[in-house]
């Protein structure tokens, strides 16, 4: 009766031979309950079909010259949706070369909420990411790539390259008196951008390669001036967030373009946009110069947008999906304590740790290809069907993409152990569902339906289970863009893989709770 | 002959109840042991212990030598019955043994034999949930036999089958100990033993009262009386008394002979010409036997308030 090779082997340290069978027969016992594979079923379901309703029911369109056309974005080299309107002061400057200038002044105008009705209220004053300096551009197609240095309103020297490549120089902005020098020189493929206080001393802010810069650039001056971004609470929680007109005048001076530099100073409003007769520019950008001194007045921003619709907006079902997928979870472990299954479990896999493992192992698994499905078909099809009714959506690299579909497949598989394992801790179904949704699905509901201020919301996000949700954010929060980066907005606290990281941390802690409660005390 | 269970020493309590207090017994292969007791006496948490899902508080339990826990593929080593309401209501017969069967590195073609082994044949794709409950005791014994084990341990097996069905797991239990199993059987009513079990372990109060043979048991409760029918009750009575009997009325033409073996009653009343219609020797009945065992090891009584609920 005794096999005399197995005699020996310790039973507390013995080999993994059998978790293989274990997870095959935990899968059997997850496929033959009818309700559910049903229920995983209606996840998927829930997340495409109330994705593609929302899709479906979102329509938009732009006006373009009176012409009411489909919203079209500029993109940049990194095919991002980018802005790309300023005032640009250029000459053509073949191969490798340098450009030089002196910034004297940035002075602008701010347009301020209308204090009484249909009256311009405009004040004076440049907005902190105003900016004047010197680029080196593709041409001047919006969207074409560039290097750049400039300095700005209230954040100092930056050096800057297709859109979204920011690195920060010298602290201090320009006035009367206190002037700034600049320079960028072409080398190759590589652009290096200097700055100095007295034209002398030079200090290297950065070095940029842009995607695509030919032997033929634009090389010149340009000043630029984002709108003024305003957020006021609501009544009732929630915020509204408006965008006005500003405009920023900078003088620059003492320029000198060294190289093969052809041509005279030409000048372009580049990016600007037109009433609706089609030719009068909207708010558009000037220069006079006069004795070398360049005063030029620009409008718009070099830099990403992120203004549009995201492709992870198609995850509105996303909630819902994972309610089902919870009370799946649960109820695979809790049942089994209900109708003391759990006993014949513990009889076919005594070292019961292992068995809970198996049952980790399943119902992750079929979480992560239930989240996979709903996202893989939810994603591209809702962008398309919103691309389709004319919204603008926001691109995002293949790669990108891909991460928002497994980081959701992965987010559901996390969130079933989760539930799973509290479901083993408290053994009581309906207990055990209110638990893991008050975990995730409330503090995330809570964070997004803009009822809490700001910063409690991003805690929220940043300390609970829900902090998993950042993994579907497509578009990043940008540094050098002023935004109101909310939760309610799409924006997470937490980088997408840490977000996931927090919620895998609760998974598994509770994971070992459970596995813990199990091998002790008695079935 | 190794043992295939052995019980040593168990001691547990739940809070200030004593549930096991020092049993000890060993189950040999070959043969069907019954573990009986009342109602409260520590079978089925000494079943529970020895399969592993309870721990007691002292003591071991081995099978084949090895405590539970350790077994590899356990169901191939040891069948259990404990509760035969254990299923998922949803799943079908055939896909709980189906599972339990993955479990162990065992195919489907296993579970199709068992359950024709078991008389579920013509419901294996039936959900569980709408078992009767003798369908459910079948269900639990074929997964008990999932894995062609050795050693099998029933709690109260008979429990909810009809008369039919007890016939066939008596007749089943003991062609699974002729094939050289051991089977430990429990129940709470030794009359389930009769015709079943070839020894008896009996538990009161969370220790063995008596670990003993069927066939002893019985002789030694049935105390050597002979009942005798006659219409010549006086006759009779005068006979057997010269012989040295000790002779006791029991009613109108029944009498009641101790002393004298069934043989020689025989030939005394031939021999004085007496009639009588049967000479019987008393057979105690098993349940008899165990009522006098348990007399002093039953915890409750039907005197007392609570009736007898509390089990092990």
């Amino acid at each position: 009766m005794t096999d005399p090779s197995t005699a020996m082997t310790d039973p507390t340290t013995g080999g993994r031979d059998g978790f293989p069978h274990l997870v095959r027969a935990e899968w059997t016992k997850f496929r033959t309950v009818r309700g559910w594979v049903a229920g995983m079923t209606l996840a998927v379901v829930l997340v495409v079909a109330l994705g593609l309703l929302s899709a479906a029911g979102s329509h938009a369109s732009c006006g373009m010259g009176g012409v009411e056309t489909a919203c079209t974005l500029t993109t940049g080299p990194g095919g991002e949706a980018v802005s790309d309107r300023f005032f640009f002061v250029h000459r053509r400057l073949d191969g490798d070369g340098s450009i030089t200038v002196r910034v004297d002044s940035m002075t602008g105008q701010i347009r301020l909420p209308d204090a009484s009705p249909g009256v311009r209220n405009v004040v004076a004053g440049v907005v902190p990411w105003a900016k004047a300096g010197i680029m080196v551009k593709d041409g001047v197609r919006e969207g074409a790539s560039y290097a750049a240095v400039m300095v700005t309103a209230r954040h100092g020297v930056r050096m800057q390259h297709d859109f979204t490549e920011d690195v920060a120089g010298g602290s201090g902005g320009v006035s009367p008196g206190s002037p700034r020098w600049l320079r960028l020189t072409r080398s190759g493929g590589t652009l290096t951008g200097y700055e100095s206080v007295d034209g002398r001393r030079w200090t290297v802010v950065g070095t940029a390669r842009p995607a695509h810069l030919p032997a033929t650039v634009e090389a010149g001056m340009f000043v630029a001036s984002p709108g003024d971004l305003t957020v006021s609470r609501g009544d009732l929680g929630g915020a509204s967030v408006q965008v006005r007109f500003t405009e920023a005048t900078a003088v620059l001076d003492q320029v000198r373009v060294e190289g093969r530099a052809g041509g005279t100073w030409s000048h372009d409003d580049v990016g600007v946009a037109y009433e609706a007769d089609g030719r009068t520019p909207h708010h558009p950008g000037r220069f006079t110069e006069s004795g070398g001194a360049f005063a030029i007045t620009g409008v718009g921003d070099v830099a990403p947008s992120v203004d549009g619709v995201r492709v992870e907006s198609t995850l509105s079902g996303l909630v819902a999906g994972l309610v089902a997928v919870i009370v799946v979870a649960v109820l695979f472990v809790s049942a089994e304590h209900r109708r003391g299954l759990f006993r014949t479990t513990a009889l076919a896999a005594p070292r019961r740790g292992r068995a809970f493992a198996a049952k980790a192992v399943v119902v992750g698994a079929v979480a992560f290809a239930a989240g996979l499905t709903a996202a893989a078909l939810t994603v591209p099809l809702g962008a398309r069907v919103l691309r389709a009714n004319g919204n603008a959506v926001l691109p995002v690299s293949t790669f990108t993409e891909l991460r928002v579909v497994a980081g959701v497949a992965a987010l559901t598989a996390a969130v079933a152990v989760l539930a799973l394992a509290c479901g083993a801790l408290v053994r009581r179904g309906a207990a055990a569902v209110t638990v893991v949704a008050g975990l995730v699905v409330v503090p995330h509901i809570l964070a997004t339906a803009s009822v809490l201020p700001l910063s409690v919301a991003r805690w929220l996000l940043r300390l609970t289970p829900a902090a998993g949700f950042a993994v579907q954010q497509s578009v990043p929060e940008y540094a050098q863009v002023l935004g109101y980066y909310s939760p309610q907005g799409g924006y997470y606290p937490l980088p997408p893989l840490a977000g996931l990281a927090v919620l895998c941390g609760y998974a598994a802690l509770a994971a070992v709770l459970a596995a813990v409660r199990i091998r002790k005390g008695d079935a | 002959m190794r043992a295939a269970i052995e019980v040593i020493g168990l001691r547990k309590r739940y809070g200030r109840t004593v549930a096991l207090d020092g049993m000890s017994f060993t189950v040999l292969p070959g043969r069907v042991t019954g573990f009986v007791g009342p109602n409260g006496a520590g079978k089925s948490t000494t079943m529970r212990v020895i399969l592993g899902l309870d721990a007691a508080d002292e003591g071991s339990a081995l099978i084949g030598g090895r405590p539970y826990r350790s077994l590899r593929a356990p169901l191939c080593q040891v069948g259990a019955l404990l509760d035969a309401a254990a299923l998922q209501p949803s799943r079908t017969a055939r896909n709980h043994l189906l599972w339990l069967a993955h479990s162990q590195g065992l195919g489907a073609r296993r579970v199709d034999e068992v359950i024709e082994q078991v008389g579920l044949g013509a419901v294996a794709r039936r959900r569980a949930g709408g078992f009767s409950l003798g369908m459910r005791q079948r269900l639990g014994i074929a997964a008990a036999l999932l894995g062609d084990p050795p050693v099998l341990l029933l709690d109260e097996p008979v429990n909810g089958l009809d008369p039919e069905g007890v016939v066939w797991i008596r007749g089943l239990l003991r062609s699974l100990a002729a094939e050289g199993r051991a089977v430990l059987v429990s129940s709470h009513l030794m009359s389930e033993m009769q015709d079943m079990a070839d020894h008896l372990v009996v538990a009161g109060r969370g220790r063995v009262v008596e670990d003993t043979s069927v066939a002893d048991l019985i002789a030694a409760a049935s105390d050597g009386r002979v009942t005798l029918r006659t219409t010549a009750r006086t006759e009779a009575m005068e006979a057997l008394a010269r012989a040295g009997a000790t002779v006791a009325v029991q009613d109108r033409d029944t009498l009641t002979v101790s002393g004298l073996e069934a043989g020689r009653i025989v030939a005394l009343l031939g021999a004085n010409d007496v009639p009588f219609s049967e000479v019987a020797a008393h057979r105690a009945s098993l349940e008899e036997a165990y009522m006098e065992l348990t007399r002093d090891a039953v915890e409750f009584r039907a005197t007392t308030p609570r009736d007898g609920t509390a089990t092990s």
